[in-house]
């Protein structure tokens, strides 16, 4: 999701104008225009560029449980951007994290994923980005409190949580599935969200794009467990929700949301298939389906009347909602997740899903924060995580409480 | 005009049931529709009881119910430009609000999320145009005058105008313009402000013991309908007028508080008038019939002399009677409604026909029609079948105020299939060739 390219503008001030001459650019159109699909399978913009404001300037915001993080100006403008980084010092930053004159860069910059991207394709972003107008626009990327902010502590860091190294195809697999991996795995960094972190904001890579909470939304386990994960979505139910933010099951809204109207909606039908047929393919063992909360349980009965009254005109009596409209929350991977921070944050605040060429409805979901209480969104939640197929932990009104009192700070 | 009515139904994806598919007559549809190429998009809505109770007495009589074609769907459908929309709940507040689910088609529901997304495409919301420019010839619009909302005043350029600013302001707007020559009613010359039209209310109320109609559920457009008393649809030998309606039961929804039906005789407050809201509520439905208004010499449009709005120009100016023709068709086709309510077996059915003068005060209707009407002669008509104005062929006037008669319809449908009209006129041969798509 947000990522922070950490490269303090006085860094550069101390590479010199012969550095220009380590690298041969090469600014083909090919080359260029095949870094600017990178460019986009990476969703660099995502942290790279504020909504309405020159392409990959900086200065989007990203909150880590740490403070915050920046995206730094990644124009060519050689004071306030990268005009004066070699390809040599920008394929460091994408494989070992660490910028022009030895700092390192904060995780949030997920170069623990871009560390897979292959030279070659590290080349073409890079002639890309050279090519994009150049913005002076100076980024301090680095607002984290003390002692976060010291980017020596950085070092431990990396030897705890980082693995440097080239994406390795696994011979044992299809080619399309090794490009899919390749695109998870590395540029799409799509574990950046989904999968769980460690104390120190490192991944649990034990747990793989098994569902993890960032910026109070919880990205859901999009393995193939049939359970929690996307297991019972066909390739083309994945391809077709990445393409257009919507298939028959769910509709995608928040942070993936902007992933598929910023990036995966402009994938070539190549790679969605290769990122699906990937992710149908990678389940840990092991994840078993809770028991379901009886129905007869004084939440449950509660929360049955509020479903009746406050949701199930648009998400239907049995759960199932209304393809590309209201999404189905019976057997949904984040209704069975057990985090239910993003079902929480909906109820409260309220949601409007992603608009697509191919789905531009756009639809709205109102916030229900003034007429539910605590207690009732924990109802109501529990019934719908534990009705229809659905079992996962009952929802706890302290929550609700908590969450409420963080959205209405925002 | 078919395929433009079809592309429109798309749009919307109207509900319905076919009465006449490419020419053959379909059971259970009305079978007085104009031949249709496609069945609706969308299947007919389920019906609520008043409806159901309604259609088997008018099918006793050997009349020929059908669901009412409506713009709330009754299916998950995704229209052809991708917008998906859901189906309707019976939610009941259908006329006065929004639908927040997604099943009422306007223009922002099923047409402005596609449109938003192109890049050529630019709202201004908060603007209101208030002059067509033209040169100095008069015969060419250059573009138009919008004020914003902090009242600063903007010049729009334009090769192409195209006005759809709904009955009365686009009559207003050609009049403030100066399109076309104002209709006098004494001499019977000029075409801005000819024909207007509108439509005559009547209904029948049913008074039950014995039912519970459960009036709260309702949707805008829901309901069952007979075609038999519309138009032409019927011998009017001897009758002594022409014209008819449609006649439906369409529950709406009958909003708590304000809706209290009571039968006449019945005190306007106090215990009496509770007890009898308690005794009627759930037990009273009625019959409406929707019926045409023709224009006449003397109904029209024109600019106040006195009334302006806040920026100092004239208000519109309807002059506007009922006409005898039309007095004595509501009085008949209520006549004929009545019949099937007696049959429906009511403890009491009170008849109200469109009578005496035209009032501003009770609601009967919203459609208002003319104005600036299509024909095929400039001196009785102000646009052509394109919808293109015979004076000034780069500005295209579009709406009910093309209408030039207003028969017993709601007038949606046929405004939008005349817009895709205008619009396939536009891009396939205006585009082309600008200039009179119809030599006058
Ligand atoms: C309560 C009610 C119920 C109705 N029920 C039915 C029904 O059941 N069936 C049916 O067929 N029809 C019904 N109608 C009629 C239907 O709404 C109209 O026929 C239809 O909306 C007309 O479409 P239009 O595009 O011509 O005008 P509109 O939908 O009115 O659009 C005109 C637009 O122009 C804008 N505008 C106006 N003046 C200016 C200006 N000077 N500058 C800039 N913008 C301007 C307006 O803001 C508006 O957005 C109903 C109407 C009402 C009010
Ligand atoms: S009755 Fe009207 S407002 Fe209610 S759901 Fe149906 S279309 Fe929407």
């Amino acid at each position: 999701m947000r990522q922070s390219l950490l490269l303090a503008a006085g860094l550069f001030a101390l590479s010199t104008t012969a550095a220009f001459a380590q690298a041969a650019r090469d600014d083909s159109f090919e080359q260029i225009d095949k870094g600017r699909y990178l460019a986009i399978l990476g969703d660099c913009a995502a942290c790279h560029t504020v909504p309405g404001g020159k392409p990959f300037a900086g200065g989007v915001t990203l909150k880590t449980p740490f403070g915050d993080l920046v995206g730094a100006n990644i124009t060519p403008d050689p004071e306030t951007g990268i005009g004066r980084m070699t390809l040599d010092e920008f394929q460091k930053v994408m494989s070992e994290g660490e910028g022009p004159g030895g700092f390192h860069l904060y995780g949030a910059m997920p170069f623990t994923a871009y560390t897979k991207v292959s030279k070659e394709d590290n080349a073409a972003i890079y002639a890309y980005l050279n090519s994009v107008e150049p913005v002076k626009n100076k980024v301090e990327t680095n607002l984290l409190p003390f002692p976060f902010n010291i980017r020596l502590s950085l070092i431990g860091w990396n030897m705890l949580n980082f693995t440097k190294g080239e994406f390795k195809a696994n011979p044992q697999k299809s080619e399309e599935w090794n490009r899919g991996a390749y695109i998870v795995e590395g540029l799409g960094h799509c574990g950046t969200c989904h999968t769980p972190k460690n104390i120190m904001g490192g991944d649990k890579n034990d747990q793989f794009l098994e569902g993890a909470t960032l910026q109070d939304w919880f990205a859901p386990n999009i393995t193939s467990d049939p359970h929690k994960g996307i297991g019972a979505w066909s390739v083309e139910d994945i391809t077709a929700y990445l393409k257009t933010g919507a298939n028959k099951y769910d509709m995608a809204s928040g942070p993936m949301a902007e992933e598929v109207e910023n990036s995966s909606q402009h994938w070539s039908d190549q790679d969605l298939k290769a990122v699906a047929v990937y992710l149908k393919d990678n389940r840990n063992a092991g994840a078993k389906a809770p028991a379901p909360i009886a129905a007869t349980d004084a939440r449950m009965v509660a929360g049955a009347a509020i479903y009746a009254d406050r949701c199930s005109a648009c998400h239907v009596s049995k759960g199932e909602g209304i393809p590309t409209l209201f999404p189905r929350l019976a057997s949904a991977p984040l209704v069975n997740s057990d985090d239910p921070t993003s079902l929480i944050r909906v109820v409260l605040a309220g949601s409007k899903a992603g608009a697509t060429h191919a789905a531009p409805t756009s639809p709205n979901m109102p916030s229900f924060a003034w007429n539910l209480n605590d207690k009732d969104v924990a109802n109501v939640l529990t019934y719908v995580r534990n009705t229809w197929g659905n079992a996962a932990p009952a929802v706890d009104p302290t929550e609700v409480g908590n969450l409420r009192a963080r959205l209405r700070d925002e | 005009m078919e395929p433009f009515y079809d592309a429109f139904d798309k749009i919307a994806g109207i509900s319905g049931k076919a009465g006449n598919l490419r020419g053959q007559i379909q059971e259970g549809g009305n079978p007085f529709e104009g031949s249709r190429s496609n069945e609706y998009p969308t299947g007919p809505m389920r019906q609520p009881y008043g409806p159901t109770l309604f259609a088997k007495a008018a099918k006793d009589l050997g009349y020929k119910p059908f669901p009412v074609p409506s713009a709330l769907i009754s299916e998950p459908y995704t229209n052809p430009l991708g917008v998906t929309m859901g189906p309707c709940t019976f939610c009941g507040f259908c006329t006065n609000y929004g639908c927040a689910n997604y099943s009422k088609a306007s223009a922002i529901t099923t047409i402005l999320p596609a449109l938003i997304r192109k890049s050529n495409f630019t709202a201004r919301t908060n603007s209101e145009v208030i002059k067509i420019n033209l040169d100095s010839t008069g015969k060419r619009a250059t573009g138009v005058v919008f004020i914003d909302s902090s009242g600063e005043e903007w010049e729009q350029p334009a090769d192409l105008v195209i006005v759809a600013a709904f009955t009365f302001e686009n009559v207003r707007l050609m009049l403030l313009s100066g399109v076309g020559t104002p209709y006098d009613p004494n001499t019977n010359v000029g075409t801005t402000g000819r024909n207007y039209a509108y439509q005559t209310a009547n209904g029948v109320q049913l008074f039950f013991d014995d039912k519970n109609f459960n009036p709260f559920i309702g949707a805008g457009a829901v309901g069952m309908g007979i075609d038999e008393f519309n138009n032409d649809n019927f011998d009017h030998s001897g009758l002594g007028f022409f014209g008819g309606g449609s006649t439906r039961v369409t529950p709406i929804g009958a909003a708590p508080i304000s809706s209290r039906p009571t039968p006449p005789g019945t005190p306007k407050w106090g215990s009496d008038w509770k007890k009898e809201t308690v005794k009627n509520y759930l037990s009273t439905m009625s019959i409406g019939c929707e019926a045409s208004s023709y224009s006449t010499r003397t109904n029209y449009l024109s600019l106040d002399p006195t009334y302006t709005d806040r920026l100092g120009r004239p208000l519109l100016r309807v002059t506007f009677d009922f006409s005898e023709n039309d007095r004595k068709m509501a009085a008949y086709v209520t006549g004929k409604v009545a019949e099937i309510a007696k049959a429906m077996g009511p403890r009491q059915i009170v008849q109200n026909p469109s009578k005496g003068h035209w009032n501003t005060g009770p609601y009967q209707s919203s459609h208002i029609v003319g104005g600036f009407v299509m024909g095929a002669d400039p001196t009785k008509s102000s646009v052509n079948k394109y919808l293109q104005t015979w004076d000034v062929p780069n500005l295209f006037v579009v709406g009910a105020s093309a209408f030039p008669q207003n028969p017993g319809y709601n007038p949606t449908g046929t405004a939008a299939a005349l817009a895709f009209k205008a619009a396939d006129a536009i891009r396939n041969q205006y585009l082309k060739n600008p200039g009179p798509l119809v030599q006058a």
